[in-house]
């Protein structure tokens, strides 16, 4: 096991370990910049879609796995993001000005839900986001002139400075402006987690009284995290609108939601990293079924095409099972394993045993 | 003569959401876990009835029927709390909340792979017979329910105030630790209180049921019922009914009166107001944590 000696203080808090994980994560973008040359449309597209679900998983992961807030209702950002940034192309914007706009509008719609939902303790800001789902889903629908209501809405194509961005007619365009605003996002993250503001969310998530006791204002913070994370969704809203050409409000649906939660908690809760083990998952695993579906058909002759929602109840089984097992996620495992390798052969079961615990009351009495 | 009427289905149809709203609050109140399938337990419930009355399948009589469906979703509730919900015991609360979901996910499917996706009508006695009442007629099923849901209220206050499990659970609700300390079986009445919400669930199922059909996905309606139990404030076993109720007028009503759309939103605008305004509820019994 490597030990740093660490000689000043920006040495501690510096984004990378040492130069050898700073290395390997300029080796994973350049990996991920040259994709459109190593792999097929297909499987770019997908690498795509795997990328926008990261984006808006690293949106509910600074809620969930950083501040610790529950939300059952992100579909609903995922929509602001997404018909602001295609009503304002349609109305003639060019995207650089709409996509920001879809960040700022799901933000603030964001923010200023937070301010009375922050005062409500955990079960409370669950319930009230999924409520706050189910009424923009019908404001959706009420607001035709602008959303398109139950007809949908045409996202159109990307154009800056001359460059075409269409999603069918230049996916690898496509592409790589999903991974620039991913790459961003995600440094903007990780710098934002070892700023102030970023170690007061996790103060705020892990002790508010402890966190009040050092004097952080626990109603901004909690706001603040609420509409960062409104923000980053979307702007992954924006994209996935531009992913999927034309959608109605069905594209946002609760199960979305569920799903997002699923990226976070599978994927490893409070690990950046997380968001993206989970999105790859998500994405996978549909695939999967469909080549276990084929081989079970064609070598079996067993057809389990005509089970209507075993993915979801495969995703639901997957996720029980995390929470039981692995609560840390898939993330948290790797770290084991990596732990693991690293102490051997010195490294003990029990290391990692979760500690007994009793009821964490939220009650007075 | 059209408003009685929409009122006497409202507060039908508002009993239901309260039942379910019971529910939730039940496990609230002892395990300070919430059940987001009560929804799908509530739909599982009602299928067990179903098969077990409908004619196509067991046959048996309507009450024995709804009776067995009852005793077999608190086995199934006891079973969810004793083999899933305690094996997170002390995880966050956040933990709960999704693990349910991801259980409810299970149920829906479960209930899709043996009755099917589409409706299907339990075979109820009082199948679309009204009773005349002046100039308007009353559906049998909207008094049943009223009544059903009043002797079931009836039921558990009594259970909670007599019974030595249910003083016990009090026990338990107020203070687990202190609780267990002087010999109460938490995690055995943990489980018990999920096996009761079973057994309100299936109940709250079947009268649903009797005012249609019911598929796999009318478990949805259970982000009503949340609506209902936040309104009450949530650790509140009257306060539930109560917000149901309030739910179940406002609904029609706003329908009725109201330009389009807003009647779907009515319950959780309601309830967001409570949230903002009052967000411990109307009926508020819980307070924060105080150092």
């Amino acid at each position: 096991m490597k030990v740093i000696f660490k000689t000043s203080y920006d040495r501690d808090i510096d984004l990378h370990k040492d130069g050898w994980s700073r290395a390997r994560i300029a080796a994973l973008v350049a990996v991920l910049a040259a994709l459109p040359f190593l792999v097929g449309e297909y499987y770019l597209a997908e690498a795509t879609n795997t990328l926008i679900w990261a984006l808006a998983g690293m949106g509910l992961m600074l809620l969930v796995g950083h501040s610790g807030q529950v939300s059952l209702g992100h579909a609903a950002f995922l929509a602001i993001g997404a018909y602001t940034d295609a009503a304002l192309m349609n109305a003639g914007l060019p995207f650089l000005v709409t996509f920001p706009a879809a960040a700022l509008a799901a933000g603030l719609f964001g923010a200023l839900v937070a301010i009375p939902a922050v005062r409500m303790s955990g079960i409370y800001l669950a319930i009230a986001t999924l409520a706050l789902f189910v009424i923009v889903e019908e404001m959706v629908i009420i607001l035709e002139p602008i959303t398109g209501g139950v007809g949908g809405i045409m996202a159109p194509a990307i154009e800056i400075a001359g460059i075409n961005f269409d999603r069918y007619a230049n996916l690898d365009h496509f592409y790589w402006l999903c991974l620039t605003v991913v790459v961003l996002v995600t440094w903007g993250y990780a710098n934002l987690l070892r700023s102030p503001t970023g170690r007061s969310f996790l103060a705020v998530r892990d002790s508010e009284v402890s966190a009040r006791a050092l004097g952080i204002n626990v109603t901004r913070t909690r706001a603040l995290a609420f509409g960062l994370s409104c923000a980053m969704t979307g702007l992954a809203g924006a994209l996935m609108g531009h992913y999927i050409a034309f959608f109605n409000y069905e594209l946002f649906s609760v199960f979305i939601s569920i799903n997002l939660l699923l990226v976070v908690t599978i994927g490893g809760l409070g690990f950046i990293q997380g968001a993206f083990f989970g999105a790859i998952l998500i994405t996978a695993v549909p695939q999967l079924i469909a080549i276990l579906r084929g081989v079970a058909r064609d070598s079996f002759g067993l057809d389990i095409g005509g089970m209507p929602g075993l993915d979801t109840m495969l995703f639901a089984m997957i996720l029980v099972g995390f929470i039981i097992y692995e609560p840390t996620g898939l993330y948290g495992r790797w770290l084991k394993t990596k732990v693991w390798f690293e102490l051997f052969p010195l490294a003990r079961r029990d290391m990692f045993r979760r500690q007994k615990s009793y009821l964490k009351t939220e009650r007075q009495k | 003569m059209d408003l009685i009427q929409l009122l006497i289905g409202g507060v039908a149809s508002g009993c239901i959401y309260g039942l379910v709203a019971l529910g939730f609050v039940l496990i609230y109140k002892a395990t300070e876990g919430v059940n987001f399938a009560q929804g799908d337990m509530m739909m599982l419930g009602a299928f067990i009835a179903l098969g077990f009355v409908n004619s196509d399948h067991f046959g048996l009589a309507f009450i024995p029927g709804v009776l067995l469906a009852a005793a077999l979703m608190g086995g199934v509730g006891y079973g969810i709390d004793r083999f899933i919900v305690r094996q997170i015991f002390g995880q966050p609360q956040f933990a709960l909340v999704i693990l349910t979901i991801a259980l409810g996910f299970v149920l829906r499917f479960i209930a899709g792979s043996i009755w099917g996706y589409s409706p299907l009508v339990l075979e109820t006695p009082f199948a679309g017979q009204t009773v005349p009442l002046g100039r308007i007629n009353i559906g049998v099923a909207d008094i049943v329910t009223i009544l059903v849901t009043a002797l079931l209220t009836l039921a558990l206050w009594g259970f909670f105030a007599y019974t030595r499990i249910g003083l016990a659970a009090q026990a338990a609700s107020q203070n687990q630790m202190a609780a267990y300390i002087v010999g109460v079986p938490v995690k055995r009445i943990n489980s018990i209180i999920w096996g009761l919400s079973g057994v309100v669930a299936t109940i709250a199922g079947v009268l649903f049921a009797s005012k249609g059909a019911i598929d796999p996905n009318v478990g949805l309606l259970g982000i009503k019922a949340f609506a209902a139990a936040v309104i009450g404030g949530f650790g509140s076993l009257p306060g539930a009914l109560l917000g149901g109720i309030l739910i179940g007028v406002v609904e029609p009503l706003a329908a009725r009166y109201l330009p389009g759309g807003i009647s779907q939103m009515s319950p959780y605008i309601i309830m967001l107001a409570v949230l903002v305004t009052r967000p411990n509820g109307l009926f508020a019994q819980m307070h924060a944590k105080k150092v």
